[in-house]
C-alpha cells in the first residue's frame, strides 16, 4: 500500500449514532471507508479500556459517538459516558496518549449528514497525524520484556 | 466446536454494486470455524430465508452471520428464520453491509475489504454468543394519548372503540386543537367546527376514555406494555364536579383585556374563561397569571357570583401516576410567528396577519362574526394579498422543508374572501402550487377560474406601509422576473408550520427521537412512519411534520391499530438483552463485592441487593442482583463495574473485546 490508510474504529450507540449512520446510508452520502462501526446499546456501555485495547491492536484513530445530551434512549447513559470521558481524557493525556486521535461526538438518528462529516474530519485528521505505531510498539515491547525477565 | 454460517446478500444491486459479495463470501468462508459461506441476491426473500434455514440444518450450524442491510431493518426477520430452523435466534448476528458500507463508499477494493472486516468481526462475536431465552412481560391494556387535537381525538376514539381504556391528556383547557380554530376546510369548504365538535363530545362521553385537560405529561418510566406515566393536572381553581358551566363568572370577571389565544390575539378574554363556546369540557379555568386575585390578593368576583360555589382559589396542582401499556403522541404543530419576518412587517403592521388569524376572521364564531375586516380600522379590505411559503422552503431561514398545507389553505382563504367580499381583489404570491391530494388540484383551479384569484408566481421581497396602505413588492417570475408592486389593504402570510412549543422537552421526557426541526422522528421514513424508535410509543398527526386533516386522521387511526395489536396480546416477549451478575458456585465466592456503584448509575432502579446468609440468618455477603423485568439493557453498570462482575447479554465484555480484536487484527 503506497498511501497511508488510517484504521479508525467507531464505538457508537444503537439508538442515535448507529441509526444516524443508517440514515447516512439511506441518504447515500459518501464518506471515507476507513471507519468501521462497532455497535453498543448505549455510550454508557462503552468501557474506555476498549479504546486502549484498540490502540494496542493497531487502531490509528477512534470515534465515540452517541445521543445528544438529554436525548439518551436510556435517560442518562450518555451523561455517564460524558463524565467518564472527561476523566479518561485528562488521565490519558497526562499519560502521554495522543488525544487528537479520539473524536467524541453526539450524532442523532436524524443527523445522517453530520455522521459523514464527523467521519471525514476524523479520518482527514488521522491521515495527517500518520500511523499510531508508537503506542502499539510501547505496549508490545513491554510485554516482551516482562517475558524475558522471567 | 463452533460451526458458523455466513450469508452475504446482494440486496439486488444495492450491495453488489460496490461490494464484491462473492469475494466476501469466499474470503470469510476460509476462516477457521466457518462451516458454510455463500452469497445470494435477496437474503430476506422467501428463497433466501429457505437457503439459510436449510444450511443451518444441513451443516448443523451453531451460529450465523447474515451480511446484508442494517440490523435495525431485518434482524427480526433473520432471527425468526434461525428460530424456525431450530437455532436459538440470539445466535444470529447481522453485518451491516448496506447502510454502513455499500451505500456510503465508492466501488473499490477498500470497500470490499471493509465488508470482509465487518463480517469477520461478527463471525468472531457470534462464536461466543450464548443462546438466550426471551423474557415474558405482562401488558397493561390502557393507552395514553398526548394531545387533544384532531389526531389525538381520532386515536383515542379508535382505541377506545376496540374496548381498551384510553387516557387523553391535553395541556390547554379544551380539546379540539388547531382544527377547532379553522373556519372552513379544504377542499370541500365544510365548516371545521361542525365536523369536529361531535367528535369532541364523543370523547367526553366515551365510557373508555378518561380526559385530562389543562394537564401535562411530566415524566415517563418503564417500557413497552409497562409504562408508568406522571401527569400534572394543573389547577383549574375550580371544583369541576360542582360547576355547571353556566358561564356567569366569565361574564362578570373584571379582567377583560387579556389577548385571546384561541382568537390568535384578535380578541380578548377574561381571566376566568372557557376558550371557545363549544369547548370540551365546557367549564372555565382561572388563568392565574392574569387573574387579579392572584396578582393583587383581592377581587374574588367569580367566587361571589358563582351560583354553585365551585371556585377554589387554593386548589393545588395534582400530580398523578398511571400505569399504561402504550402511548400515542399527537401534540400537533404550531406556525411561525411575528419576529421571524421583519421584512414583511409582521408584528409591526396590524394588517399583516398570519393564516390562523385569517381563519379566525373568516370564522362565524370569530371576533368579527365571520366578516373579513382589517384589524387596524375594522374596514373591509378591498385588495388582499396572500404570501405563500412565508418561511417554508427557505433554507436561508433554516426551514428547508415544505409546510405542505399552505398552498391549499391559501387557495381556500382567497376563496373565502371572494365569497364574502365579492368586489374585492385577491392575489397570491407563490413559489409552486403543491396540490397533491384528492380533489385538491380541482379546488385550486376553482379558486383561479371561478373566483378569479390572481396567482402570481414569485416571491415577495418586502412589505411596507404608505398612506395607510400596505405596499407589497415582489417579482413575477413568469414574466421574466419583472417587479410587481401591489397596493394592498391587508396581507396574509402563510407562515411555515413548525414543531409545537415544548415538543423537544416532551421528546426528552418520553425518550423518543426528534429531528433537527424538533419534529418527532419516525422509526423508518417509509415502512415505520407511525412507530418511534422507542417500542410502544407511536406518532399521529402534525407532531411528525406538517400534515393536513385527512393525513392526520389516517395516521391517528394507524397508530390506534398499532396500539390495539399490542393490546391483543396478554404477554409480550422482550429481548433478553439485559444485564446479569456473574455467579459462582457456591455463590459466596462471587466476585461482586457489593459496592453498589452500579445501583447509583442505573436509570431504571433495576439493581437489587441480594444477601447470602448463614443458617442462623447472619448476613455474610451482599451482592448485586438484576431485576430482569426492569432492566432495559443500556449497560451503563457494566462499563462502571470495578470487579467486572456485571455483564450484559448480547454485548458482554468478552464479545466486545473480541469484536475489537477481530476488527483490527489481520486474519
Amino acid at each position: 500500500m503506497s498511501e497511508f490508510e488510517p484504521k479508525v474504529v467507531a464505538f457508537v450507540c444503537n439508538w442515535c449514532t448507529y441509526a444516524g449512520a443508517d440514515l447516512t446510508g439511506t441518504s447515500r452520502i459518501r464518506y471515507a471507508s476507513n471507519v468501521k462501526i462497532i455497535r453498543f446499546p448505549c455510550t454508557g456501555r462503552i468501557d474506555f479500556m476498549l479504546l486502549l485495547k484498540s490502540f494496542a491492536n493497531g487502531a490509528d484513530g477512534i470515534i465515540v459517538s452517541g445521543c445528544h445530551p438529554n436525548d439518551c434512549h436510556y435517560t442518562s447513559g450518555n451523561f455517564h459516558a460524558k463524565r467518564r470521558w472527561i476523566m479518561f481524557k485528562e488521565l490519558m493525556d497526562f499519560m502521554g496518549i495522543d488525544m487528537n486521535r479520539i473524536t467524541f461526538s453526539w450524532v442523532s438518528a436524524a443527523e445522517g449528514a453530520r455522521w459523514a462529516e464527523v467521519v471525514n474530519t476524523t479520518v482527514a485528521r488521522i491521515r495527517e497525524l500518520g500511523p499510531y505505531v508508537s503506542y502499539k510498539q510501547m505496549v508490545n515491547t513491554a510485554v516482551e520484556e516482562e517475558v524475558t525477565n522471567d | 466446536m463452533a460451526r458458523i454460517g455466513v450469508f452475504v446478500c446482494h440486496c439486488g444491486e444495492n450491495i453488489s454494486a460496490t461490494v464484491d459479495c462473492h469475494k466476501v463470501a469466499e474470503t470469510v468462508g476460509k476462516l477457521k470455524h466457518v462451516a458454510f459461506s455463500t452469497d445470494y441476491k435477496y437474503m430476506c426473500s422467501d428463497p433466501g430465508q429457505t437457503l439459510i434455514k436449510e444450511a443451518i440444518k444441513e451443516h448443523n450450524l451453531t451460529g450465523i452471520v447474515v451480511s446484508a442491510c442494517s440490523p435495525r431493518m431485518h434482524e427480526p426477520t433473520f432471527r425468526k428464520a434461525a428460530a424456525e430452523a431450530g437455532l436459538n435466534p440470539f445466535l444470529c448476528e447481522m453485518a451491516n453491509l448496506r447502510e454502513h458500507c455499500s451505500w456510503v463508499h465508492e466501488k473499490n477494493d477498500m470497500t470490499t475489504d471493509k465488508a470482509i472486516d465487518l463480517v469477520r468481526t461478527l463471525v468472531e462475536k457470534v462464536k461466543i454468543n450464548s443462546a438466550l431465552q426471551p423474557i415474558k412481560v405482562p401488558v397493561t391494556k390502557t393507552a395514553l394519548v398526548i394531545g387533544g387535537g384532531i389526531a389525538g381525538i381520532q386515536s383515542a376514539l379508535d382505541i377506545a372503540n376496540t374496548g381498551h381504556k384510553v387516557i387523553l391528556v391535553e395541556r390547554s383547557p379544551s380539546i379540539g386543537g388547531h382544527m377547532s380554530q379553522l373556519s372552513e376546510t379544504f377542499p370541500t369548504l365544510d365548516c371545521s367546527q361542525c365536523i369536529l365538535t361531535p367528535r369532541m363530545v364523543e370523547v367526553a362521553q366515551h365510557p373508555n376514555i378518561t380526559l385530562y385537560t389543562y394537564a401535562e405529561v411530566e415524566g415517563l418510566d418503564g417500557f413497552i406494555g409497562n409504562f408508568t406515566v406522571k401527569i400534572r393536572k394543573k389547577s383549574k381553581s375550580l371544583d369541576e364536579k360542582i360547576c355547571t358551566g353556566c358561564g356567569l363568572c366569565t361574564t362578570k370577571c373584571p379582567q377583560k383585556k387579556i389577548p385571546n389565544e384561541f382568537e390568535e390575539g384578535l380578541g380578548f378574554r377574561p381571566a376566568i374563561y372557557v376558550p371557545f363556546p363549544q369547548a370540551v369540557p365546557n367549564k372555565p379555568v382561572i388563568d392565574r397569571e392574569h387573574c387579579t386575585y392572584y396578582i393583587k390578593g383581592k377581587c374574588k368576583v367569580c367566587e361571589v357570583v358563582c351560583p354553585t360555589k365551585a371556585i377554589r382559589f387554593d386548589q393545588p396542582d395534582e400530580v398523578i401516576e398511571v400505569q399504561i401499556g402504550a402511548i400515542v403522541i399527537a401534540t400537533g404543530f404550531d406556525i411561525k410567528r411575528a419576529d421571524f419576518f421583519p421584512e414583511y412587517g409582521f408584528g409591526k403592521y396590524k394588517d399583516v396577519i398570519d393564516g390562523l388569524q385569517f381563519e379566525r376572521l373568516a370564522s362565524a364564531s370569530g371576533p368579527t362574526s365571520g366578516a373579513i375586516l382589517r384589524p387596524s380600522d375594522g374596514q373591509v379590505p378591498k385588495n388582499i394579498v396572500f404570501v405563500a411559503c412565508a418561511g417554508s422552503r427557505d433554507p436561508a431561514k433554516g426551514i428547508a422543508y415544505c409546510s405542505k398545507i399552505c398552498c391549499m389553505y391559501t387557495a381556500k382563504h382567497a376563496m373565502l374572501y371572494k365569497h364574502k367580499v365579492h368586489e374585492g381583489k385577491a392575489s397570491i404570491f407563490y413559489m409552486d402550487i403543491r396540490s397533491a391530494g384528492k380533489n385538491y388540484e380541482e379546488f385550486v383551479r376553482r379558486a383561479i377560474e371561478e373566483d378569479y384569484v390572481n396567482y402570481i408566481r414569485g416571491r415577495v421581497s418586502t412589505i411596507y406601509e404608505r398612506d395607510g396602505k400596505l405596499i407589497v413588492k415582489g417579482v413575477d417570475t413568469l414574466l421574466g422576473g419583472q417587479p410587481v408592486e401591489i397596493v394592498a389593504d391587508m396581507v396574509v402570510l402563510a407562515t411555515a408550520g413548525v414543531a409545537n412549543h415544548g415538543a423537544e422537552e416532551l421528546a426528552q421526557r418520553l425518550h423518543v427521537s426528534y429531528d433537527s426541526h424538533k419534529f418527532f422522528a419516525e422509526a423508518h421514513p417509509k415502512l415505520k412512519p407511525v412507530e418511534t424508535n422507542t417500542a410502544g410509543i407511536f406518532l399521529a398527526g402534525a407532531c411528525q411534520n406538517p400534515k393536513d386533516i385527512p393525513d392526520s386522521v389516517s395516521q391517528a387511526s394507524g397508530a390506534a391499530v398499532k396500539v390495539a395489536a399490542l393490546f391483543s396480546q396478554n404477554e409480550l416477549t422482550r429481548e433478553p438483552l439485559v444485564a446479569f451478575v456473574n455467579r459462582t458456585a457456591p455463590p459466596l465466592y462471587s466476585t461482586c463485592v457489593g459496592c453498589f456503584l452500579c445501583q447509583s448509575v442505573c436509570p431504571y432502579q433495576a439493581i437489587e441487593r441480594e444477601d447470602f446468609k448463614t443458617r442462623d440468618g447472619k448476613i455474610i455477603k451482599t451482592v448485586a442482583k438484576i431485576n430482569e423485568g426492569l432492566c432495559q439493557g443500556c449497560g451503563t453498570c457494566v462499563a462502571l463495574c470495578r470487579s467486572k462482575s456485571i455483564d450484559l447479554h448480547g454485548y458482554t465484555n468478552n464479545q466486545m473485546y473480541t469484536e475489537v480484536m477481530a476488527l483490527l487484527n489481520e486474519y
